[in-house]
This record gives C-alpha cells, structure tokens and sequence, in this order.
C-alpha cells in the first residue's frame, strides 16, 4: 500500500499542474490579504472564491488524472497486490496533492500576516471539500469507459452543488415561506456538502444574523457543540460514500 | 498448474466466453489461437485478475483466484501493448517492479542485456518506440523468475534480432519445466515454440490436444497448414449453424 502511494505520489507531485494550483492558491491568498485588514472579512473572501474553486478543481483534476493513470492503475492489477490498494493509492494521492496545495497556498500568507481560529476551520473545509469532490469524480471514472463522459459527470456534480441547489433551496424556502421551515432547511443543508462548509464557517464568523430568522435557528443549532459534532459527522459521511462505493465499483470492474 | 472450470464472460450482450474449461499443466507449453476477438485476451485477462469472469473460477496452483492477489507474484505476464507510466525511467520502472515483489531477491536479467536495455535506463517511457517498449515488457516478464509465463503477441513490433533472442529465451524457460501460454497469429512461431495446441472460435474450444495430435487429426503435417485446415473447418461449422437456423 505505501509502496503503491508513494509511487502514485512521486508522479503526481511531478506533474506541473500541481505546482500551478499551489501557486494560484497563493495569488488569491495573498491578493485577499492585501485588500483587507480584517480577518474575519479575509475568512469570509476566502471562503467565497474556495467554496467555488475548489470543488471544481477537485473533480475536474481527480477525473483527468484518474484517466491518465489508467497504464499505471492496469500495469499494477497484474501485479501481486490488492485492487483495493491500487484504488486507494490512486485517491489518496489525488486527495494529497489537493490538500496540500491548499495547506501551503492558504497556509503561507497566514504564518506572514497572522490568522485566527476560523482560518484554520477554513483549512478544514477546503480539505473536506476536495475530498468529497475527488470521491465524487473517482465514482463517476469508475462508472464509465470514457473520459469525456466522466468529466462531464464530475463537472455536473459540481455544478448541481454550486449552484442549482442553492437556487431549489431559495425557491423552496420562498415559496413556501408561510410555514415554519427551519429544520427542513437544516436537513437540505446536510445534503449539500458544499452548503454544510459555508454553513460551519459562517456560523464559526458569527455573522449568522445576516440570514434573518434561519439564521438565528442555525445559529442555535450550530453554535452548540452537539450540532458541531452533527455536522462534522455529516461531512464525514460526505467524505466517505462516494470513495467507498466507487471502491467497490472498481473492485469489479473489467481493464 | 493453472485449471479453468466454468468461466463465462460477457460484455454487455456480447459472449466472450461461453463455459470454458480448460487444463494448463506444468512444464508444457500452450498456443492459443484462435480468430481476431475470439476471447483469447480476455481469457489472459481473467487468468491475471484483470476482467472478472461472471460465472465460473480458476485454480492457479491449487488456489482460487477469486480475492486472491498472491497468486500473481508466480506469473510472468507481457500484454500485447504494454502500456507504462508515461514519465517514469526504464530503470524505476523495473525499480518499482522488484519493489512490488519483495520476496522475490533474484533478478533474471538476461533479457535486459541482449535487448541492450541497460544503455537507456534513463530514457523516459513516452520516448521509447513500441518495439522497444515490447523489449520492456519482456524483460519485465521473465525477470521474476515466475513458474508460469503468459505472453500475449510476444513478438508483434520486435525487430527479426530480437524476435530471434525472445524465442530462444522462451525455449530455455521452456525446457526448464515453466509453463508457457502464448497467443499469436505468427504460426510458424508457434510451431517451433509450442506442443500443445488451443483453438478458440467463438467463445468455444474448437480443438484443444498436443500438436502432433492436431496434425495427425487434420491430416496434414506442416503445422501452418493444419491449422488453416482448423479454421476451415470451424468456419463450415458456422455456416452449417446458420443453414440450421434458415431451416
């Protein structure tokens, strides 16, 4: 298994396309840094363009690299190791390369120009982010044969949480405003992993009166440490369905 | 040494392999043949845990292979493209290799000589040609000393020197009581490096017996022309089906 890893690694961490993210992270971290004196409106900048980026970036990279190491994925099944090992090498690596280009692109600009708590949550949820998004793109390689279809899988996944689910739950919350709706938007929050990171974080920014009266009721139930554990679970649970079930799909398929 | 019981394959609607049973022992050498598309690279592939039979199972060595992964480290496998990690060296490549197979401490390195690879050791693998690249995948085929090889096209895209150097390297493992299967649609190839003869038409074993029994059965004593004569008569075989199926 770290055999495997480091091998899948060392390929990566080669590729230029992991120099250009870390060096893209540090641009904007920087360029947000400079704009503002505030932390926590620095947090929250920051929060807006990962929520966006990162995901993307997740599924796009993960699906093309998933593809591109197709020889090495076939020339390591014939070789004495487990199948489940040669996925998790593949994934693990992905989701290495990911988070560190976060930790360092992010990471930098915070040792030079100070950074409080809700950075560091800021961290946490770039990471959870891009290891939901790699899983979800690693499913959707797994699922199909070509390259092109997988990558248009991805992106809709990305898509679909970006933006179209905000806009089903505004149509929701709006249409129905009439009744009290607080804990089924809570619960449509916790199907979008995207929405639960922004959530965390602005609950974590303390400006949750902002959203009005649902806010208050996030508020209240985020604030608390039983709803932190709650929603920690629940991205924990994002994290591991996707990598879980595309393992089990690889462990069948055909090369 | 390695037993086929039962295996079927399907690709979507397409039959690959329709209950195939087959019997590889030790110290023969197997040809597979049969036409373009007849499942022989899936049966190759099933036989290394590449595509998952739907029904059936194979003992390699007195092991199943379902969720088994050890059975590998005894078998020597050269694809019919040998496709590589595009920026790694020769030289990690046959690092990470001997890396994967730990137990194993002595390296036939033979081939690496003769076909000169040792001079490009740092050559990234997208830079190589495909034969030479062929040359890689055998050197990575014997170099285990597995008691099993499975050569798919071995010679497909090698120059005649190495064609020559390939054969005679086979022949040797041959002769030192491995157990070769090699498919190829070179036929005097075949002729000279193979005693048992496995035809495969259509998902079916159409003959499978030594070859002298093959010659003797067709009729014929040059081995080229007893397998043309096999095909013909699979191929009336089919024809006599479809006739049926008009009735």
């Amino acid at each position: 298994m770290f055999k495997l890893l480091k091998y899948s690694l060392y390929d990566i961490l080669k590729s230029r396309f992991a120099i250009l993210y870390t060096i893209f992270m540090v641009l904007v971290a920087v360029s947000i840094y400079q704009v503002s004196e505030d932390l926590a409106k620095v947090s929250l900048s920051l929060l807006n363009i990962m929520l966006m980026i990162v995901p993307l970036i997740a599924a796009v990279f993960a699906t093309t690299h998933f593809f591109n190491n197709l020889e090495f994925t076939e020339l390591m099944l014939a070789q004495p190791v487990k199948r489940r090992n040669v996925f998790l090498s593949q994934i693990l690596a992905v989701i290495i390369m990911l988070s560190a280009a976060i930790l360092i692109g992010f990471g930098i600009p915070m040792l030079l120009w100070g950074a409080d708590e809700s950075i560091l949550i800021l961290l946490a949820i770039g990471i959870a982010l891009s290891i939901v998004f790699a899983g979800l793109a690693f499913l959707a390689s797994v699922l199909t044969r070509d390259k092109a279809k997988a990558i248009g899988i991805s992106l809709s996944f990305w898509i679909y949480f970006s933006l179209i689910y905000d806009g089903f739950v505004l149509y929701l919350i709006y249409s129905l405003s009439d009744y009290p709706l607080e804990k089924t938007t809570l619960s449509l929050v916790f199907l979008n992993p995207v929405d639960l990171g922004r959530i965390i974080m602005l609950m974590k920014l303390d400006i949750s009166a902002l959203m009005g009266y649902t806010g208050a009721f996030f508020q209240n139930f985020f604030g608390s440490a039983k709803g932190m554990l709650l929603s920690s679970s629940i991205m924990l649970l994002w994290i591991s369905w996707p990598i879980a079930t595309a393992m089990r799909i690889f462990k069948r398929k055909d090369f | 040494m390695i037993s086929v019981r039962n295996i079927s394959k399907k690709f979507g609607k397409l039959e690959v392999l329709r209950e195939f049973n087959l019997e590889f022992e030790a110290g023969k050498s197997y040809a597979l043949m049969g036409p373009n598309g007849s499942g022989k690279t899936t049966l190759i592939k099933i036989i290394l845990g590449m595509v998952i039979p739907n029904k059936g199972d194979i003992i390699v060595q007195g092991d199943s292979i379902k969720n088994n992964f050890k059975y590998r480290s005894n078998i020597g496998y050269m694809p019919q493209i040998g496709r590589y990690p595009d920026n790694m060296k020769i030289g990690q490549l046959f690092r990470m290799m001997q890396d994967m197979r730990p137990e194993i401490k002595e390296y036939d390195l033979e081939l690496i000589g003769t076909f000169g690879l040792d001079q490009m050791m740092e050559k990234p693998m997208h830079t190589l040609s495909g034969g030479t690249r062929q040359k890689v995948s055998a050197a990575l085929a014997f170099m285990f000393n597995a008691d099993i090889l499975i050569l798919d096209e071995p010679t497909a895209g090698l120059d005649p020197m190495a064609v020559e150097t390939l054969k005679n390297k086979i022949k040797k493992e041959r002769d030192s009581g491995k157990l070769i299967l090699i498919t190829s649609h070179i036929l005097s190839e075949l002729d000279e490096l193979t005693d048992q003869a496995i035809y495969i038409y259509e998902g079916d074993i159409f003959f499978n017996d030594s070859v002298d029994a093959l010659k003797e059965t067709t009729g014929e004593d040059r081995f080229t022309t007893a397998i043309a004569r096999l095909m013909e008569w699979s191929l009336k075989k089919k024809q006599h089906k479809t006739e049926m199926s008009h009735v």
